[in-house]
């Protein structure tokens, strides 16, 4: 076999858009930038570090494109396990830097033999792509039985979720052993870096199921606009940001919470909600407004100013009604009304086409990170159930899962080292 | 009937007759009797000497049976398939020096019985690579050859039932008489004119215009109307096609990249067309070309074993433990006594979601071997 260099998807951008190999520099230059010039970095086409003391893509500015897929192990061999999350962790490395999978990628291998990479991001910038992973309890053990020897290092934590009023789970979108959230800004990065994944896995992992989710939900930064969701509304203005001095409680396993390989880790809640999008389009523009307690043009609070001003779930009108009304998902959700529980929300809308009746098969993607799973349970708790969040009536949970995403990675790290290594 | 097998290139096969059964195996001279029933298997002799001999396989029992000989990682080096009760047929096999195994299959099911053989005498000569390719190539199509005798007596009798109006004795024959054609179903769609008129579906008929033939087109009329009414020319057609498929496969055998390229193409019609239910929508008999997909695929890696083992040994042993998961998945649903396969209409989601997950196992490696061949080429 003759002798092929490994290409990058960058270095093949820069030689087709400049006549000039651009191969090592840092990626997010415009096409043609030489090393004299560099243009200044597209914020948006810039790679994020893959490793770090924490995963990349929690406290992450929030990107615009999801990809998020839960997968079953299906070796029985704690090597191969091992062997595939090396495995991935290596192509973790070259997907968000920009590059392409395998040695020779998507054209540089032999024409015999099907290519490493699958190619479809080939010419894209690493679009911001993170890649987070997290294990659900099926892991450690599953149907009394323990796995790949970790009964002993599952979380006493890391159980399902309790059945909250008003679910509707779908079992074949509930639980899993493994998940892995793909954020990037350009929705073929994303999907081509799950592609590629689950490919490495194809003997040793099994897809259970898939998400593609657009428009972000929540910001996870103070730089950022708070985004809408499908009901039209801004949604987590009041979310956990990275900026916020307590943020590490919120969001990061400290030692003590718990086993040791989880320090610096996260727990992450993903919920598919589905909502009813015709029967919210017929409310009456006040009656939306009461159900979410937010003005819908502005973002503020129904107790009055603008989009960050804080929530007084006491004032009253004039009719002697809290303005804030005591069922509205903003009361229902707040810190005060769940013992103070906070999250940091990541969810994604979604839109699978429509269901067979002409209605948008649509909703919410939620995602949220916290220190321990009994942050979300306490506010869920609050929230559901038809007389409880008056926004029930138009949402139905279809999917859930709690996977336990371990601590970054160094440079000859491996995903889940602290828990396998 | 009598039939004897030429599965090497030797001019002439002694066609010495049944060797008297001894008591205890023995070194054989040339010629060994098998005596094949329903739950043994017979060999007059274990020790062999290196060189061409001859199987006289004789079915004693009640069902319809088969003999191979397998050398290590059940690489075919000979075969005789679909030997009915009372039945015998003569196997000619050159065997160098080593370990052999010879397997009856009675009711043409599993991994058969099985009886270790040892070969002494003259080693087999080392092969450059590129004359190890041909011999990989010889040995898949001594496959093709023992597939296509069967293929041609099944196809035969499917026909006849279908043109006696036997409903149920052709609804019977279909899956059967199918197992043979799917296992070398690459050697088939080299033929490109003739796939589509064999084994196309309604849907691309219409599209194309083309009056809708072959397998499937007697398969609706079998399981949708119950009869064969107006099947004559269809069967007559399926028969002509099949035997001329058979013989074009003889004069223009595979290469080794073909046979690496088949190895994965009959994976890809087992993920598209089997996995799906798509293959046999009237009859459900998807499961039983599902495997015999599955078994073309591993007699084609069989025969390319010896060149894997060569550049890629770690690739052989994924691919070897793929395929025994596969199996286990897939050979839950054969009755071991009937051979016959569940409807596909009767497995579950979760069932077809394992079943896909382990073709995809497989897949994933198999698609690299076309690679290791060209290479070593």
């Amino acid at each position: 076999m003759s002798e092929r260099s490994p290409l990058s998807r960058r270095a093949l951008l820069g030689a087709a858009g400049a006549g000039a190999v651009v191969a090592g520099v840092a990626g997010g230059y415009a096409v043609g930038a030489t090393r004299d010039e560099p243009v200044r970095a597209d914020p948006e086409a810039v790679p994020v570090a893959f490793e770090g003391r924490h995963q990349a893509g929690i406290l992450t500015p929030a990107q615009d494109r999801l990809h998020f897929v839960v997968l079953d192990v299906t070796t029985q061999s704690r090597d191969e396990l091992v062997g595939l999350l090396k495995e991935w962790t290596q192509a973790a490395r070259k997907l968000t830097q920009g590059n392409e999978v395998g040695v020779y990628g998507a054209v540089a291998g032999a024409p015999e033999a099907p290519p490493e990479d699958t190619g479809e991001a080939l010419g894209l910038p690493a679009s911001g792509l993170t890649l987070t992973i997290g294990f659900g309890p099926s892991l450690f053990e599953r149907d009394g039985r323990a796995r790949f020897g970790l009964g002993d290092a599952r979380p006493a934590d890391l159980t399902d979720l309790p059945l909250f009023s008003g679910d509707r789970l779908d079992p074949s979108l509930t639980g899993g052993d493994v998940a892995i959230q793909a954020c990037a800004n350009d929705p073929q990065v994303a999907v081509h870096a799950i592609r590629n994944l689950v490919r490495i896995a194809f003997g040793r992992a099994s897809v259970r199921y898939s998400q593609l989710g657009f428009g972000r939900t929540s910001s996870t930064s103070a730089a950022q606009a708070t985004a809408r969701n499908l009901f039209g509304f801004k949604d987590g203005t009041a979310n956990v940001k990275s900026e916020d001095r307590d943020v590490d409680d919120v969001v990061w396993v400290q030692e003590g919470d718990g086993p040791d390989w989880m320090v610096g880790g996260s727990y992450l809640v993903a919920r598919r909600i589905d909502m009813r999008i015709e029967t919210w389009d017929r409310e009456p523009l006040a009656g939306q407004e009461a159900i979410v307690g937010r003005a819908k043009g502005s973002g503020g609070p129904l107790s009055g100013g603008d989009e960050h001003a804080a929530i007084d779930l006491t004032k009253r009108g004039s009719d002697g009604q809290p303005l804030i009304p005591v069922t509205s998902h903003v009361a229902k959700a707040h810190p005060d009304n769940n013992g103070g529980a906070r999250i940091l929300r990541r969810g994604y809308n979604f839109v699978n086409g429509t269901d067979g009746l002409g209605q948008l098969a649509a909703g919410l993607f939620f995602i949220s990170y916290q220190r321990s799973p009994d942050q979300f349970v306490r506010i869920q708790r609050n929230l559901a159930g038809p007389t409880n969040d008056a926004l029930n009536e138009y949402l139905v949970h279809r999917s859930s899962g709690l996977f336990a995403c371990p601590p970054g990675v160094g440079p000859r790290g491996f995903w889940g080292e602290t828990l396998l290594g | 009937m009598r039939r004897t097998l030429l599965v090497t290139g030797l001019a002439a096969a002694s066609l010495s007759l049944l060797a008297a059964c001894a008591e205890k195996p023995s070194e054989a001279d040339g010629t060994v009797a098998v005596k094949a029933a329903d739950s043994s298997c017979k060999v007059s002799a274990t020790q062999l000497k290196a060189g061409p001999t001859t199987f006289a396989v004789t079915n004693a029992g009640s069902k319809v049976t088969e003999f191979y000989v397998y050398a290590e990682g059940d690489r075919i080096m000979g075969e005789v398939e679909n030997i009915g009760p009372g039945l015998s047929r003569d196997l000619v096999v050159d065997l160098p020096k080593g370990d052999y195994q010879g397997a009856c299959k009675p009711g043409m099911v599993g991994d058969g019985i099985r009886q270790d053989l040892t070969v002494s005498g003259k080693a087999a000569k080392e092969l450059s690579d590129s004359a190890e390719l041909k011999a990989a190539a010889a040995s898949y199509q001594r496959y093709v050859e023992s597939q296509t005798g069967a293929l041609i007596d099944k196809t035969t009798e499917f026909v006849d039932a279908v043109k006696a109006g036997e409903v149920d004795e052709a609804k019977a024959l279909f899956p059967r008489a199918r197992t043979y054609w799917e296992r070398i179903e690459p050697v088939a769609e080299i033929f490109g004119d003739l796939d589509p008129i064999t084994d196309g579906r309604e849907p691309d008929a219409k599209a194309e215009g083309r009056d809708f033939t072959g397998w499937h087109r007697i398969e609706k009329q079998l399981w949708v109307a119950g009869n064969t009414d107006g099947m004559d020319p269809y069967a007559d057609q399926l028969l002509a096609n099949v035997t001329k498929v058979v013989q074009e496969s003889k004069e223009k055998p595979l290469t080794a990249l073909q046979l690496a390229q088949g190895s994965k193409g009959l994976l890809d019609e087992v993920a598209t067309g089997k996995i799906t239910g798509e293959e046999d929508e009237f009859s459900h008999t998807d499961l039983w070309d599902f495997k015999a997909n599955i078994e073309g695929s591993q007699a084609a890696i069989a025969a390319l074993r010896p060149v894997l083992e060569k550049a890629d040994p770690d690739l052989v042993t994924l691919i070897d433990q793929r395929f025994k998961a596969l199996d286990t998945e897939l050979d839950q649903y054969q009755d071991a006594d009937t051979g016959e396969w569940a409807g596909y209409d009767t497995l579950s989601k979760e069932q077809v979601k394992r079943l896909s997950d382990s073709v995809a196992a497989l897949s994933e490696p198999i698609s690299k071997v076309a690679a290791v061949v060209a290479a070593s080429a």
